[in-house]
């Protein structure tokens, strides 16, 4: 049985697969089009999709016939409802990819920064920062942000794993006691806050692309980009380390520097995500996961996918909470925890059962 | 095989985790061409040796070296490049199939020269692992012997001169078991070295050059597996009374129980 062979051709498998995520990433790309489409012309102003067009492309330095010409069009569009669709993208994909390679990290496919007390972190050094009036040069709100997002996913990271996993029960049980510490120092914060304060912290609880400016869009959409790209960097070794981390080592992985440089980097991310948008959870968790059963587990793709896909759900929910009751602008975060949450019970529910119990 | 360079050595090697002593005054070579078996009760320590050859554990005291240099100064890419690991319990978080497990073998070589092996490496782990039916199914839905062998397939993948197992048949059906230890003694037969932590002292003397005995964190004995596998101590060591018999062409010892 022992006997060299010649090289195979690509397994059919491969190809199958790379198919099938470039009919993925079409349709989701196509997806993603049609909601930032359908949320542009719909709102209290109604506008039609070519204005749209044409104010996009004016926008891009190309002049056309059809760039609105109503200066109110223009300026909803410019001031108010691109800003919003742009945040909504960015924050959708980092909170995604941040889920995705938290979940690598993590070695559980239900590690996800809401699930997990990071975005309650940051939300507490977000509104921590508005109460106290920590400017840092504009960018106290996102500065500290970050801090609790780093300081909640050293916490989880230090308390949960055990040999390069993490238990399911210890997982959730050490995102409920941050949670629930984050959302006491929340509350400590709220009663020290000032009425104007108080709201503004609301938002963070509940989540809420309203009011998102181009200002605060250029300060996430670095951080996503830089983010991603890095997070596409590691691919090969986050696909390593699903073996475990001696395994990982074995195979040539520094599984500290990487460990290190992929908490930050999901800090980072929620971090950004969370000082712009408040906490919307689940995001993380249900995108990679669909993106997982499509495409299969393979990070490259997986992030990529994710990406986009984040996008496009926080595109369409944000439309949604804009739609939903008509003169309201529900919180997203609210209603991305509707779904999500449901979702994240059946999880439970499939691998408890898989696994035979909490194993 | 004297005069030759060791692969790897253990040059007096002391072992304290947690204020234990797991490991104490080991010494120990391995050559290229030899299949050497660690074996030994359990708790004894051979696990640990291994550890300390893969560079998992910094040595307490002594010096482990790879091709003659530190195992601690390997970057973990260049010794990904000179020893591969099989333990003994391998897990996969997220449903990767077989055939991307077995890919991951060959991560190492990834922007090397060796790169242009890959294809031809992956599909004779493949063959010789005895897994080529399973590449399309997920690692976490196969069974207790099916994964060891997966996991024995991406370390042949990784196409090491030295190759460091932690009991790779103690999941496998009797074929397998003989399968897995044919393949090792090819790999000996190659030029590679092989470290092989066995249980079963029959099969340990069946295949290996020479034997390791463990015992306590100490190395016991070492040498042919005539020399090391006799009645008086296999009875010491593990407490048990036994007869030693000697089987085969040429004769190999093996280990009976008296019941």
């Amino acid at each position: 049985m022992v006997v060299s062979r010649t090289v195979s051709a690509p397994a059919p498998r491969t190809r199958r697969l790379r198919l099938r995520s470039v009919v993925l990433s079409s349709s989701l790309g196509l997806v993603l089009i049609g909601a930032v489409i359908a949320s542009a012309v719909t709102g209290q102003l109604s506008i039609s999709p070519l204005d749209v067009l044409g104010s996009i492309l004016k926008w891009g330095g190309i002049p056309t016939t059809f760039a609105p010409v109503d200066p109110i069009i223009e300026a909803t569009l410019q001031v108010v409802r691109f800003p919003r669709i742009v945040m909504a993208l960015t924050v959708g994909a980092a909170l995604a990819v941040a889920g995705a390679v938290m979940q690598a990290v993590f070695g559980n496919p239900l590690a996800e920064p809401g699930v997990v007390g990071v975005s309650s972190g940051a939300a507490l050094g977000a509104s921590t920062a508005i109460v106290f009036g920590v400017s840092a040069g504009g960018g106290g709100v996102a500065l500290l942000a970050f801090l609790g997002a780093l300081g909640a996913t050293l916490l989880v990271y230090a308390v949960a794993r055990a040999g390069g996993r993490t238990e399911v029960v210890t997982l959730l049980l050490t995102g409920i006691a941050i949670n629930a510490f984050a959302q006491a120092g929340l509350a400590f914060v709220l009663f020290l806050a000032d009425t104007a304060s108080r709201e503004q912290i609301v938002f963070w609880q509940l989540g809420s692309l309203a009011g998102s400016v181009w200002s605060e869009v250029l300060i996430v959409l670095p951080v996503l980009i830089l983010g991603t790209i890095l997070a596409i960097l590691m691919a090969g070794k986050l696909d390593l380390l699903s073996l475990g981390e001696r395994n990982a080592r074995h195979l040539g992985v520094d599984v500290e520097q990487l460990r290190i440089v992929a908490i930050v980097l999901v800090a980072l991310l929620t971090g950004v995500a969370v000082a712009f948008a408040g906490i919307i959870a689940f995001v993380g968790l249900v995108v990679p996961h669909i993106i997982r059963m499509a495409l299969g587990p393979s990070h490259r793709g997986l992030l990529i996918a994710s990406a986009v896909g984040g996008g496009a759900l926080l595109v369409i929910a944000d439309l949604l909470t804009r739609t939903l009751v008509s003169g309201a602008d529900l919180p997203i975060g609210m209603l991305t925890a509707l779904v999500g949450g449901p979702f994240f019970f059946g999880l439970i529910y499939q691998q408890r059962r898989r696994s035979g119990g909490w194993a | 095989m004297g005069n030759s360079t060791a692969v790897a050595e253990l040059d007096s090697v002391g072992l304290v985790l947690d204020g234990r002593a797991i490991l104490r005054n080991v010494s120990l070579q391995v050559f290229s061409g030899e299949v050497l078996a660690v074996v030994g009760p359990n708790g004894a320590g051979k696990s640990s040796i291994l550890s300390v050859v893969a560079g998992d554990v910094p040595a307490t005291s002594g010096t482990a070296r790879l091709e003659g240099k530190d195992v601690g100064r390997y970057r973990p890419e260049e010794a990904a490049r000179a020893r591969s690991v099989l333990m003994q319990s391998n897990q996969v978080s997220f449903p990767f199939s077989v055939g991307e497990v077995v890919e991951m073998g060959r991560a190492p070589w990834a922007r090397t020269p060796q790169f242009v092996d890959d294809n031809a490496a992956i599909a004779e782990a493949l063959m010789q692992a005895d897994v080529e039916a399973l590449v399309d199914r997920r690692f976490n839905q196969l069974s207790g012997g099916e994964r060891a062998r997966v996991s024995l397939a991406r370390v042949l993948a990784q196409r090491t001169p030295l190759v460091l197992l932690d009991e790779p048949t103690a999941a496998l059906d009797l074929r397998h078991q003989e399968d897995v230890m044919v393949i090792l003694r090819h790999l000996a037969n190659q030029g590679r070295a092989v470290v092989v932590v066995l249980h079963d002292l029959s099969v340990a003397a069946g295949y290996a050059d020479r034997v390791a005995m463990v015992v306590d964190g100490q190395i016991e004995a070492v040498g042919t597996a005539k020399e090391v596998i006799v009645a008086e101590r296999v009875s010491r060591v593990y407490g048990v009374e036994v007869d030693i018999e000697q089987v085969g062409i040429p004769p190999r010892p093996v280990v009976l129980p008296r019941r």
